[in-house]
């Protein structure tokens, strides 16, 4: 401290301009995340920033010895769970991870609150009253909101058949009720029942909420959540006063709201009927009955082939359009799939993959997903640029993916898919999907694609029937003339 | 300027911030984007700091200051870590 002081400038100070810094790097980081290009450099600032507002806290707080041995406790449990997590979390996993990571977020906020609510509670006036009451709202229903999501993901957690009644309006407005009550009671006993009121009707609010939607929705779910852990710091801010926190906390619950809004529009979602509509799948059970009963029961003119008729049409190809989507996630196909891919390649025959932008587990996660199983990147292309080229494209696989290709959407104005962007594979020469069964898709709607003449199903696990192509290509001589030559 | 009126201008500003940052996102990064602005805000570790700090002796308060720190650090460290992993599969093999 003697260096600081010969120097003209106070500590206050030099911790506010390295506060300022933080914040410039941290709204660089933020919107270089958005662009492909300097996304990895952007995340690095992003950190950067952190470590900076870190220095910058701790050379104005002078943390006494003792202080120093609980954040070196604290630190070295929560650093090295994140780092381990970080490091073996397998990437068909990232949704629940995501989800996990943030639910601790919350958290943190909830106890910062909770903390002070109990044990500081003498110098509160209303605005740290107001503070404390939406830090531990907000922050309790981000925490249980995202466990519930994880759990929901790992499949660990099943939709409960009376969260799809209008029954979970009246249990979710008695539980924010009870949150309120405890909220506008807090100045009476910040400490004591209206906090406990306060938490336990916060934190059942959030199950509440998320348990009804169904699995589909719930990167947007998480996205939101997101939101709210960003708006739980910055109410946090408010508590501790600090303005690092709130200006963080405030850019990141804007920019999440708006990646939310970006995600529901790709995904022909409106935010309020994800919130409050149910499980996708319910309702339509009574739509479909509407337009022709049960999916499976619905079509009537399916052409079905095998792996051998398949690989047949591929070898003929010469442009070909793979379209990956959920189900190859879940097979864990991709690695066959990139094989299949070089094989093709090989053969001179043009691979591109499809990408909509929902497809996989969340949006963009089938990027990452093909990314790690060295697909390159140049050969990922979008919906709206590949969409002009099927007309051209002799065959095009739909691994796995359901509601992203069905015509309907672009046709059928009672489609409840009607209006959603989706990849016009139905204009290529030759369609084939790969699937399990004729079961519908998330929205529970049959798919016209599948009874088109220039359709035909493979019916079978993602990765055993690309398993079975390659072997099928293999007996029909492709890869072997490059070893000849 | 009241630190409440001063806060709020905070709050104000930051927020246009965000939403101003987020134009346009490619669909490719919105796993990637969601991941890093979810480490970000485990920026309440600076919170959980300050309480530890003005603690004193009250163990109950510095354990649940530790305790807010670990899983605020958890989400801070994990989240730009898987930040990485999966942004580091974009860059161009050619």
């Amino acid at each position: 401290m003697t260096f600081l002081s010969s120097l003209p400038i106070s500590r206050e100070l030099l911790s506010g301009f390295i506060d300022l810094a933080a914040v410039l790097l941290l709204a660089l980081g933020i919107k270089g995340l958005a662009k492909v290009r300097s996304a990895r450099s952007a995340n690095g600032l992003a950190a950067l920033a952190m470590g900076l507002a870190v220095l910058g806290l701790l050379l104005q707080i002078q943390p006494s010895a003792e202080a120093w041995l609980w954040i070196a406790a604290g630190t070295a449990a929560g650093g090295l769970a994140g780092l381990l997590t970080a490091q073996r979390v397998p990437m068909t996993a990232m949704p629940e991870t995501v989800a996990l990571f943030n639910g601790c977020g919350g958290m943190a906020s909830l106890l910062v609150a909770v903390g002070v609510a109990r044990f500081q509670a003498a110098g509160l006036d209303l605005l740290g009253l107001i503070s404390i009451a939406v830090s531990v709202f907000v922050g309790a229903i981000t925490f249980t909101g995202s466990i519930v999501a994880m759990a929901k993901l790992q499949g660990w957690l099943e939709t409960p058949p009376w969260t799809q009644s209008s029954l979970r309006h009246g249990v979710n407005i008695g539980l924010a009720l009870v949150a309120l009550a405890g909220g506008l009671l807090l100045g009476r006993d910040p400490g004591g029942l209206p906090l406990l009121l306060l938490v336990l009707g916060s934190g059942l609010l959030g199950i509440g909420v998320t348990l009804p939607i169904g699995g589909a929705d719930m990167p947007v779910v998480i996205s939101l959540l997101n939101s709210y852990s960003g708006v739980a710091a910055a109410a946090a801010g408010f508590v501790v006063g600090s303005q690092l926190l709130i200006v963080a906390g405030a850019m990141v619950g804007s920019a999440g709201l708006i990646l939310t809004q970006v995600m529901c529009t790709a995904m022909n979602r409106s935010l309020l009927s994800v919130l409050f509509g149910g499980a996708l799948g319910a309702a339509p059970a009574a739509a479909g009955q509407a337009s022709g009963g049960d999916a499976a029961a619905a079509y009537s003119r399916i052409t079905s082939c095998s792996a051998e008729e398949c690989a047949m049409a591929l070898e003929q190809a010469e442009r070909v359009v793979f379209v990956p989507g959920y189900g190859l996630a879940v097979a864990q196909a991709q690695h066959a799939l990139r094989e299949l891919a070089r094989l093709l390649e090989g053969h001179d025959i043009e691979v591109t993959y499809a990408i909509h932008p929902v497809a996989g587990r969340m949006p963009g996660h089938m990027n990452v997903l093909l990314a790690e199983a060295d697909v390159p990147y140049e050969q990922l292309v979008e919906m709206e640029i590949i969409n002009p080229d099927f007309p051209r494209t002799d065959v095009v696989i739909v691994l796995g993916a359901n509601d992203v290709v069905n015509p309907q959407a672009r046709t059928d104005p009672s489609s409840p898919l009607y209006g959603m962007p989706v990849l016009e594979v139905d204009q290529a020469r030759q369609v084939f999907v790969v699937k399990r069964s004729l079961g519908a898709g998330y929205a529970g709607i049959s798919n016209g694609l599948f009874e088109l003449p220039q359709t035909a199903m493979v019916f079978g696990d993602a990765k055993a029937v690309l398993q079975s192509l390659l072997v099928e290509l293999r007996a029909l001589g492709v890869g072997r003339s490059k070893v000849a030559a | 300027m009241s630190p409440l009126t001063q806060a709020l201008w905070v709050l104000l500003l930051g927020s246009l911030l965000g939403f101003e940052l987020i134009g346009k996102v490619p669909p490719t990064l919105h796993t990637p984007l969601m991941s890093g602005a979810n480490a970000i805000s485990g920026i309440t570790l600076l919170a959980s700091l300050t309480l530890i700090q003005q603690a004193g002796d009250n163990h109950a308060l510095l354990l649940v200051g530790t305790l807010s720190l670990g899983f605020a650090l958890f989400n801070v460290v994990g989240g730009f870590l898987v930040t990485d992993r999966m942004l580091a599969m974009f860059r161009s093999r050619r």
